[in-house]
């Protein structure tokens, strides 16, 4: 599902080279349930945009769904993105103009998916969030666990194989976090690829796997296939 | 991937109406912008119609013989003797009357001097003309009858006046009949002009006409100021040009002397110039329209980087390069289609408040400074705008979410 190799991602500070990541290999297969965990600064975030095509590696060869994808030109990236992919942002990043639905239906928008599928597409996507009474609400008017689930529906709308989170949870208090991470955890159930960024241990203990990463490179990698899910 | 262009105006519609204060700053930016190069044309529109319409009541099918040639370059003998041209006088403008193609012949004299009744007193222009002047300017009178049917070279006692004259001289007391005093003699005063209309250079309502021998001799002068002929139609002008200057010529010793210019030639002339300022007008306001683009290029600048974090997440929702760039510059398009119909509703209602202000003043804005401004400000939204969308369509996603 997803292969990462030999991938080193650098940035320039000034006149240092800083080393993002440094040479991580990280095979994903579909259906797991990955939790990045590592210290601020440790390269998890850069490990999750560039799965998520949201960062180019600096070297090394990056396979999805068997493609390679480090090759790809911007537009099909973005294709990628919009199609195969799912974001959840710590800080939502729902568009504060847009009701619920209209913000689910930004990524159908995008592809072109005329209005009345749309329409019927995010509402499906809310229902399964349990917030179809809330469709017509604004982010202002929504609680924070209400706006994540909005956002965990705007990332599903699409159908995508990979869900990638980004500290889903920091942001919310311990009672909608905890109501987050089990809708998240209900989606993998179904089938889809869940990663999961976060430096709360509570939370990253949950997943199957748990990689561990530390100045950019991934220091333990354990799974708990005996574990049952939780 | 196509974004729906129905999608893609509500999109930018939405994100207008998201930050009212840029928006309507922008415009308010525009529509001033659109709404100057309307109002500016109207006006610089009215002012040559106007002037097209002062010289239409100048007379039709007017042909005025001025002394001298007007032409410059080319080195006649008469400029080494010291010769001044020939005056032009009586007997020439009796010679003109001789042409098929001429209807009417009126020699003219204008002079200054005091005119008098019972201790009022007041400077004025005094006309010399004959019986023809009236029909010649369309004149019109408000009481008695306008200066005789006589030969050129009688000097009646007789003036015809204008209404401030009237007013100002006379006041309630009844002016026809009356002699008034202009210089050193005395005129009866035989009729008074209607107060309506303006004639270019001179304010007929502020002259005293008397018959041209006797301005002759209230001047001490045989000269004419110029003669006005009237052509029995618009054919008749070009052949009754050259009947004046070939007359004239034999009259003259053979000496090109004077200059007949067309009314058609000064309107055309007048026409030109106006048509040249009304552009030059609407150029100027123009600029406005630019500074107008510039305002736009900066709040859209500003909307780019208050709007990080959205375009990110549209990056990271799968929107491509291109699409965030149509959605910026339909959102700069939007604002100034809104912006320019805003300033041509004021433009226009400019324009009617100065046609209601200056009922005189036909202040139309042409429909080319319309269009023209309309599409201007559309470039320039869309121009000035092509900055701010392609930063935008740069924008690293990952910097741009990561900002709070």
């Amino acid at each position: 599902m997803i292969s990462l190799q030999h991938i080193h991602r650098d940035f320039r500070v000034g006149d240092q080279i800083v080393h993002a990541l440094d040479d991580v290999d990280l095979d994903i297969a579909a259906g797991e349930y990955v939790s990045v965990m590592g210290p601020s600064g440790s390269g998890k975030s850069t490990l999750l945009n560039l799965i998520g095509l949201l960062d180019r590696a600096s070297a090394g060869r990056y396979l999805l769904e068997g493609e390679d994808v480090t090759v790809l030109d911007d537009d099909r990236q973005a294709w990628i993105r919009n199609r195969r992919i799912g974001f959840v942002f710590q800080a939502f990043h729902l568009v504060p103009r847009l009701t619920a639905a209209e913000n689910v239906e930004l990524p159908l928008l995008l592809a072109g998916v005329p209005p009345a599928e749309r329409g019927k597409r995010a509402a499906a996507a809310l229902r399964a969030m349990g917030l179809s009474d809330r469709a017509g609400h604004r982010p202002d008017q929504l609680s924070g666990g209400q706006r994540q689930r909005v956002a965990i529906a705007r990332a599903t709308v699409t159908e995508p194989a990979v869900l990638l989170a980004d500290e889903p949870t920091g942001n919310l208090d311990q009672h909608a976090g905890q109501g987050v991470i089990e809708v998240l955890e209900a989606l993998n159930a179904r089938g889809i690829t869940l990663i999961v960024v976060t430096h709360d241990s509570a939370i990253g203990g949950r997943a199957r796997r748990r990689v561990r990463m530390l100045d950019g490179r991934i220091v333990a990698d354990e799974a708990e296939a005996d574990r049952a899910p939780a | 991937m196509r974004l729906h262009s129905s999608d893609v105006v509500r999109f930018a519609w939405g994100a207008l109406r998201g930050y009212p204060t840029r928006s309507v700053l922008m415009l308010i930016a525009m529509a001033i912008g659109v709404a100057a190069v309307v109002m500016l044309t109207a006006l610089g529109e009215g002012a040559r119609r106007y002037v097209s319409n002062e010289f239409a009541s100048l007379g039709t099918h007017l042909l005025i013989v001025i002394p001298g040639r007007s032409e410059t370059g080319g080195v006649s003998p008469g400029t080494f003797m010291g010769e001044t041209p020939r005056d032009l006088t009586l007997d020439d403008a009796r010679s003109l009357t001789r042409s098929p193609g001429v209807r009417r012949v009126a020699p003219m004299m204008v002079g200054s001097a005091n005119v008098g009744w019972r201790g009022r007193e007041r400077e004025t222009v005094v006309l010399g003309g004959t019986h023809d002047m009236l029909a010649i300017r369309h004149w019109r009178m408000a009481q008695g009858r306008f200066l005789p049917r006589t030969d050129f070279d009688l000097a009646t006692p007789v003036c015809v006046i204008g209404a401030t004259i009237r007013r100002e001289i006379f006041g309630a007391s009844r002016a026809l009949g009356s002699w008034l005093r202009i210089g050193d003699r005395r005129f009866r005063v035989i009729g008074v002009l209607a107060s309506e209309g303006r004639s270019i250079g001179v304010d007929v309502q502020e002259t005293v006409i008397i018959p041209v021998a006797s301005a002759q001799q209230l001047f001490d002068r045989a000269s004419l100021f110029r003669i006005l002929v009237e052509a029995r139609s618009r054919a008749d002008m070009e052949p009754a040009r050259r009947f004046i200057v070939a007359t004239l010529r034999e009259r003259h010793q053979g000496e090109e002397d004077v200059t007949v210019i067309t009314q058609d030639a000064v309107l055309a002339t007048f026409d030109r110039i106006l048509g040249a300022l009304t552009y030059a007008v609407g150029g100027i306001a123009a600029i406005s329209l630019a500074v107008a683009g510039i305002l736009i290029m900066n709040v859209m600048l500003v909307a780019v980087s208050q709007r990080t974090a959205e375009i990110g997440l549209l990056k990271a929702l799968g929107a491509t390069a291109r699409q965030i760039l149509s959605l910026i510059l339909a959102e700069a398009l939007l604002l100034s289609a809104v912006g320019a119909l805003t300033g041509l509703l004021l433009g226009e209602l400019g324009s009617l408040a100065v046609r209601h202000a200056f009922p005189t003043l036909p202040a139309w804005p042409p429909w080319w400074a319309v269009s023209a401004s309309a599409g201007v400000a559309l470039l320039t939204g869309l121009l000035f705008s092509l900055l701010p969308a392609r930063r935008a369509a740069r924008l690293d996603p990952v910097l741009a979410l990561s900002r709070r």
